[in-house]
């Protein structure tokens, strides 16, 4: 068993400077790397671009980033709920990126999967393809849209192991899993650390292949962003 | 003079008709959202949540939420026996792979060719496309949900979209709280009126080429 277990934070975030670019799992506020951010907000390194489908909210997530003025450039395809985000965007300090979604999750993939590029039929005849190299296949037209290249992928994980094995809970899944090796380091934080060969092997989601330093987060906020419920009739 | 026009419910109860035995769908925020309420209950449909479900079931009662378990709009959901989970590139291979059946979607402009914009106003709104791009570029069957006007009374569906668009001669039908309306290669099709309007009435509010 090759060991991915970093003892603590400090280690796991090893090697971030400023002006690196970053990718971050997660989908709204859902499976997000939270100790990975807090521990960025701390060192406050700067100039960063940040991959993630989502900015966060004003007070949490990659929210906390943009607070301190810390990410130069950010690439996602969805950036609502967010005012600082807004008015930095507005206002031009910061830059943005907005991208399908699909596109979004097949670029990390394809940076995963040794891929330089990967036609889509996403934003074919919008903005989103100008400038960019087009091609007919079977009578419809796609768009090449290339690899991600990035520094670090902080990616969350329910369990994992200390073999870099990881296991996710329900729809906090979404980037992760695409994120994992498709950056020169991959760092999962986890939510339950558990000793080698508790996983089953039929069960793992990301083998310990895609991850090279893995750590039990400290704590989980898991905030809500849109609590929505029915009453008992 | 006035006109007996659906309401958001009204306009999610008509759709849920075009939802067929054994549909995998995908429902946009919004008026999509509500037609997941008034799919009849004879039929098997699962709806897919591009962030990664299948199997998606009703809003959670009070304190059984979890924060792991949400919708694309960010909200807490729960799931049905059957469901399942999965990462964002399957959730749009599914998707750009045509496995979903039926994309029900908001607008905020759809052209006679049925061109879409529903994702930017520049200078005002710039939140992002999310999965919509996708979801346009790829199904085969796309039904827009949406007010035949804006709020300043213009129309939606006009000759050429003015905003920045999502997607590309992708729409087939239209269903507002006027009309439900086909995307033909002659312009708008009406194929039906809501209950209190007459012909006068669209037509007072189509912008494009329209065939009554």
């Amino acid at each position: 068993m090759i060991n991915k277990k970093v003892d603590n934070i400090s280690e796991a975030l090893k090697g971030v400077s400023d002006n690196m670019t970053f990718m971050f799992g997660g989908f709204g506020l859902s499976g997000i790397p939270e100790n990975a951010i807090a521990d960025l907000v701390k060192r406050n390194i700067k100039g960063l671009t940040c991959i993630s489908n989502n900015a966060g909210v004003d007070d949490f997530g990659l929210g906390l980033l943009l607070h301190q003025k810390q990410i130069k450039k950010m690439v996602s395809s969805y950036v609502g709920e967010n005012d600082e985000f807004e008015r930095q965007m507005l206002s031009g300090e910061l830059d943005v990126e907005l991208i399908p979604q699909g596109t979004l999750a097949e670029r990390c993939r394809a940076a995963q999967a040794g891929f330089p590029a990967i036609y889509t039929p996403a934003g074919y005849g919008t903005e989103v393809a100008e400038g960019k190299e087009t091609r007919e296949f079977d009578g419809k037209m796609y768009v090449l849209e290339h690899a991600f290249k990035a520094d670090f992928a902080f990616v969350k994980a329910w369990k994992g192991d200390a073999a870099g094995n990881l296991i996710f809970k329900g729809t906090a899944r979404n980037f992760n899993p695409v994120m994992c090796g498709a950056a020169k380091i991959t760092v999962a934080e986890v939510e339950e650390l558990v000793p080698v060969g508790e996983l089953d092997p039929n069960q793992i989601h990301v083998p310990g292949i895609f991850v090279q330093r893995i750590f039990k987060g400290e704590t989980y906020e898991k905030r809500i962003e849109q609590l929505t419920v029915r009453q008992k009739s | 003079m006035t006109v007996d026009m659906l309401d958001k419910n009204g306009i999610a109860k008509r759709i849920a008709k075009e939802v067929q035995d054994g549909y995998y769908v995908n429902l946009g925020i919004g008026i999509p959202t509500l037609v997941a309420n008034y799919v009849r209950d004879d039929i098997e449909v699962e709806f897919q949540s591009e962030n990664g479900v299948l199997g998606m079931g009703p809003f959670p009662f009070e304190g059984e939420e979890d924060a792991d378990i949400i919708n694309a709009g960010k909200q807490t959901i729960t799931t049905l026996p059957g469901a399942s989970f999965f990462d964002s590139a399957m959730s749009f291979a599914m998707i750009r792979g045509q496995h979903v059946d039926l994309t029900i979607l908001g607008a905020m402009e759809v052209s006679e060719n049925g061109d879409i914009a529903n994702w930017k106003i520049p200078g005002k709104m710039v939140k992002g496309m999310g999965g919509a791009m996708d979801l346009v570029a790829s199904a085969e069957n796309i039904i827009v949900a949406m007010m035949h006007t804006n709020r300043a009374g213009e129309s939606k569906l006009l000759k050429n979209c003015s905003l920045p668009l999502t997607g590309v001669g992708c729409v087939k039908k239209i269903v507002t709280n006027m009309a439900v309306i086909e995307v033909t290669p002659k312009g708008f099709k009406l194929l039906e009126r809501a209950p209190g309007v007459s012909i006068e009435d669209i037509k007072k509010c189509n912008r494009g080429r329209a065939d009554y």
